[in-house]
């Protein structure tokens, strides 16, 4: 089990994300915030206080839950638990961020990504996430990451957040 | 997204046929899935493609024209194909018949039936017929899980609750599928259930099943927290067990006099259609007590629930 970030460093990674994005949002489209359940979820309701620190204050917010997106839903079964979305928003020509913790594969984000297109026409959609672990088995990449990690298939990156799981931490074992 | 898994899925049924065969935690577990799919219907694009690439068909032996629309319209949210098997059959020659109708359908590759008929015991029958989902959407008078669980959600969704909470069913309880599917499963949950209606049409019986029986409605009125009036099966008027319309609704019509002498919060529930005028006075079916076209809303969801959650159960199965 190795440390990859404490609480400290956590919230410091959060908060030059959250200045990056805001120095990238457009001034003339809406910005909008949505995380990825359920972590994303998590990380996403924090980058929403830091990104009004940064001067940028996003007009809507909203939870995705890609469970019904999944292309392993055949193979997964009972386990995938169904818990969600809330976007009551139209998302129509705003200028999304998708958060989520870890991008591995990629496969979550695709389901994201296609979940979101039925709520409406984006005008750009971009990417954030605590953690890039490589690995990727689709095209997808990130536009914004607090900590690129070199791993293997049978290594695990564990986001631990306090809102969910009482402390603040990332680790990789 | 590094969600794990729950140890134990809570569900694992590839069945649906009765709200008796269910634990209070599956029960709840079928309604917090269903409120997640509240959502889908509300979107521009009403769809998740869940159930893309399954087939659904549904088999009706009996009318019915808004249970069988609920379920197709559920199954095409989640993008499921469907089709459509309906034929009247007569009751002498279900039995084999049934059985070999559905292997037929099932041999055209079809991965979940949807089975309406008018003998009770018949969606499980075709269990052992077949490999793919079978889901009961009304065997005689038998059950209708998928009413039990929408009337249950609902009740929850504007009561906040349904453990302690005092339910009447009133009207012909021995002959509806829909009162003993709100039985078991309110029973489950911890409400308090009071059958009313006349003697003939609410057998002592049902006390073995955890109700209470009564023919006084005026009586149990003010202490109700949901009012159930089941619809007068106009069919069975003419029969021995039941008495003159005039005198029924007399007793167990749901009026303003009586909708007075209620909880001014009293939920007002009906499985539809509602004969306006008779078990339920038209003005009280449209007023803010009355659930009925909430009822029908949350069919959608509770639907598109129990079709997904039958399905992945179905699919882990094949999987190992």
């Amino acid at each position: 089990m190795k440390t990859l970030l404490n609480a400290k460093e956590l919230q410091a990674t959060l908060a030059r994300m959250a200045r990056e994005i805001a120095q990238a949002a457009p001034r003339d489209a809406e910005v909008a915030v949505v995380g990825v359940r359920r972590r994303g979820e998590t990380l996403a309701q924090r980058l929403l206080a830091l990104l009004a620190d940064a001067g940028v204050k996003p007009a809507h917010h909203g939870v995705l839950d890609i469970t019904l997106y999944r292309d392993d839903l055949t193979t997964i079964g009972p386990a995938a638990v169904v818990r969600g979305t809330e976007i009551d928003f139209d998302i129509t020509d705003t200028w999304l961020v998708l958060v989520d913790d870890v991008l591995y594969t990629g496969r979550s984000i695709r389901a994201a990504l296609t979940a979101l297109t039925d709520f409406g026409r984006a005008r750009a959609i971009r990417l954030a996430v605590l953690v890039d672990r490589g690995l990727r088995e689709l095209p997808i990449q990130p536009d914004f990451v607090g900590l690129r990690q070199e791993s293997t298939p049978d290594s695990e990156v564990i986001v631990k957040l306090s809102e969910v799981d009482g402390v603040d931490e990332v680790e990789m074992e | 997204m590094s969600d794990a898994a729950p140890e134990k899925p809570v569900w694992t049924r590839k069945h649906l046929l009765a709200l008796n065969d269910l634990s209070p935690e599956e029960i709840l577990y079928v309604l917090d899935t269903a409120e997640s799919f509240k959502e889908v219907s509300t979107r521009s694009v009403k769809k998740v493609p869940a159930l893309r690439g399954r087939v659904v068909c549904t088999m009706f032996f009996e009318d019915s024209t808004r249970t069988r629309m609920s379920f197709t319209l559920a199954a095409q949210r989640l993008s499921a194909d469907v089709v459509d098997f309906s034929a009247k059959v007569s009751s002498a020659s279900k039995g084999e018949s049934l059985r070999d109708t559905a292997r037929n359908i099932e041999a055209m590759g079809i991965d979940i039936m949807i089975v309406r008929h008018s003998s009770a015991g018949a969606a499980n029958d075709l269990t052992q017929a077949v490999d793919c989902c079978v889901i009961n959407a009304g065997d005689g008078q038998h059950a209708h899980p998928t009413q039990g669980l929408l009337d249950l959600f609902t009740i929850r969704e504007r009561k906040g609750r349904i453990e302690g909470l005092n339910v009447a069913i009133a009207g012909d309880i021995a002959h509806s599928r829909v009162a003993r599917s709100d039985l078991r499963g309110l029973v489950k949950l911890g409400a308090n259930v009071t059958l009313v209606g006349p003697p003939t049409l609410v057998p002592r019986s049902f006390e073995q099943l955890g109700a209470r029986v009564t023919s006084n409605f005026d009586e149990i009125l003010p202490e109700m927290d949901v009012i159930n009036m089941l619809r007068i099966q106009q069919e069975r008027i003419t029969s021995s067990v039941f008495p003159s319309i005039r005198e029924y609704i007399r007793l167990f019509g749901m009026n303003a006099e009586r909708f007075q002498r209620c909880k001014p919060d009293v939920l007002i529930m009906h499985p539809g259609p509602v004969n306006r005028g008779k078990e339920l006075a038209a003005d009280i079916a449209d007023g803010p007590n009355s659930s009925i076209l909430r009822q029908v809303t949350n069919g959608l969801a509770v639907r598109m629930a129990v079709l997904f959650l039958c399905q992945q159960a179905a699919a882990a199965e094949k999987s190992t």
